[in-house]
């Protein structure tokens, strides 16, 4: 299956997500370098991301979340 | 690949995981269709999806990158189907994302979302990847199946799209190179006839 291929690729390549944060800010520490301005609205989109992150989940997910166990 | 039966502590493990990427799968996918609505339901989708393929998870890697997989899947499908056509969402809260201290005008909400749903799905999701998720090219590669030069690629246009629109203030009307743009452009067009686009509060 597809996903199985991809997710056996990535196992290799992937980093773990507490280290996709910290490559992410050496990332914007080069970036900032005094020939790349950041355009004004990529840290509005960063804010619209992080906004719905940070929205309370609606219950509808934590009744999903009951249900699973119930599907073996 | 075949793994071996999960036992009942890596079913926990796997659940308490794919509980703590939900965030971010709703941010993803909000980014991608635009209606909340519609975006919860793919990201449910993706649960169940995961949820049933979850013996094909490497414990230790990434389950966001690997949820991801499969949420850009299934939009995909669902695309290709007619059910999302980058609907804008006519009931978001208008609020300022970003104010310049400078001569700059701020930045709305509504108008970072209709010009990101105007971008190809592609470019609109590799910079979402990259630019919003703080994946890194390889990794956004990775997770949309192509090469890395392809993303970069894609990052940049969205980019360079994305500056001519907010900044320069050019929505373009030309770009009808897929049917996703056409249908945001028109909603678009509605919205500035309605007296609220950004022509209208310059």
């Amino acid at each position: 299956m597809e996903i199985a291929k991809l997710a056996g690729g990535m196992a290799n390549t992937m980093k773990r997500d507490d280290e996709v944060g910290k490559a992410s800010e050496e990332r914007q520490a080069q970036k900032r370098g005094p020939a790349a301005r950041k355009p004004g609205w990529a840290s509005g989109l960063q804010q619209l991301y992080d906004s719905v992150i940070e929205e309370p989940l609606p219950d509808s997910f934590k009744d999903l979340l009951a249900r699973l166990d119930d599907q073996d | 690949m075949s793994h071996p039966e999960r036992t009942v502590s890596e079913k926990a493990d796997f659940k308490k995981e794919l509980t703590e990427v939900i965030p971010h799968l709703r941010a993803f996918a909000r980014g991608l269709c635009g209606r909340p609505d519609m975006a919860d339901d793919l990201v449910q989708e993706t649960m169940l999806k995961a949820w049933a393929a979850q013996d094909r998870f490497e414990p230790g890697t990434s389950m966001r990158a690997w949820t991801f997989v499969i949420l850009r899947n299934a939009y995909l499908t669902d695309m290709r189907r007619n059910r999302f056509r980058g609907e804008y969402d006519e009931g978001v809260a208008e609020r300022i994302l970003t104010a310049p201290a400078g001569q700059e005008e701020p930045l709305h909400l509504s108008d970072m979302h209709r010009a990101l749903l105007t971008l190809p799905a592609e470019r609109r999701e590799a910079l979402l990847l990259v630019g919003a998720g703080g994946f890194s090219y390889e990794e956004a590669a990775e997770i949309c199946g192509c090469a890395i030069g392809t993303i970069k690629s894609r990052v940049g246009r969205a980019r360079a799209a994305l500056t001519s629109m907010l900044e320069d203030g050019d929505i373009p009307r030309r770009s009808l190179d897929d049917e996703l743009a056409h249908g945001a452009i028109l909603k678009e067009l509605d919205v500035v006839v309605a007296g609220n686009g950004v022509a209208a509060k310059s």
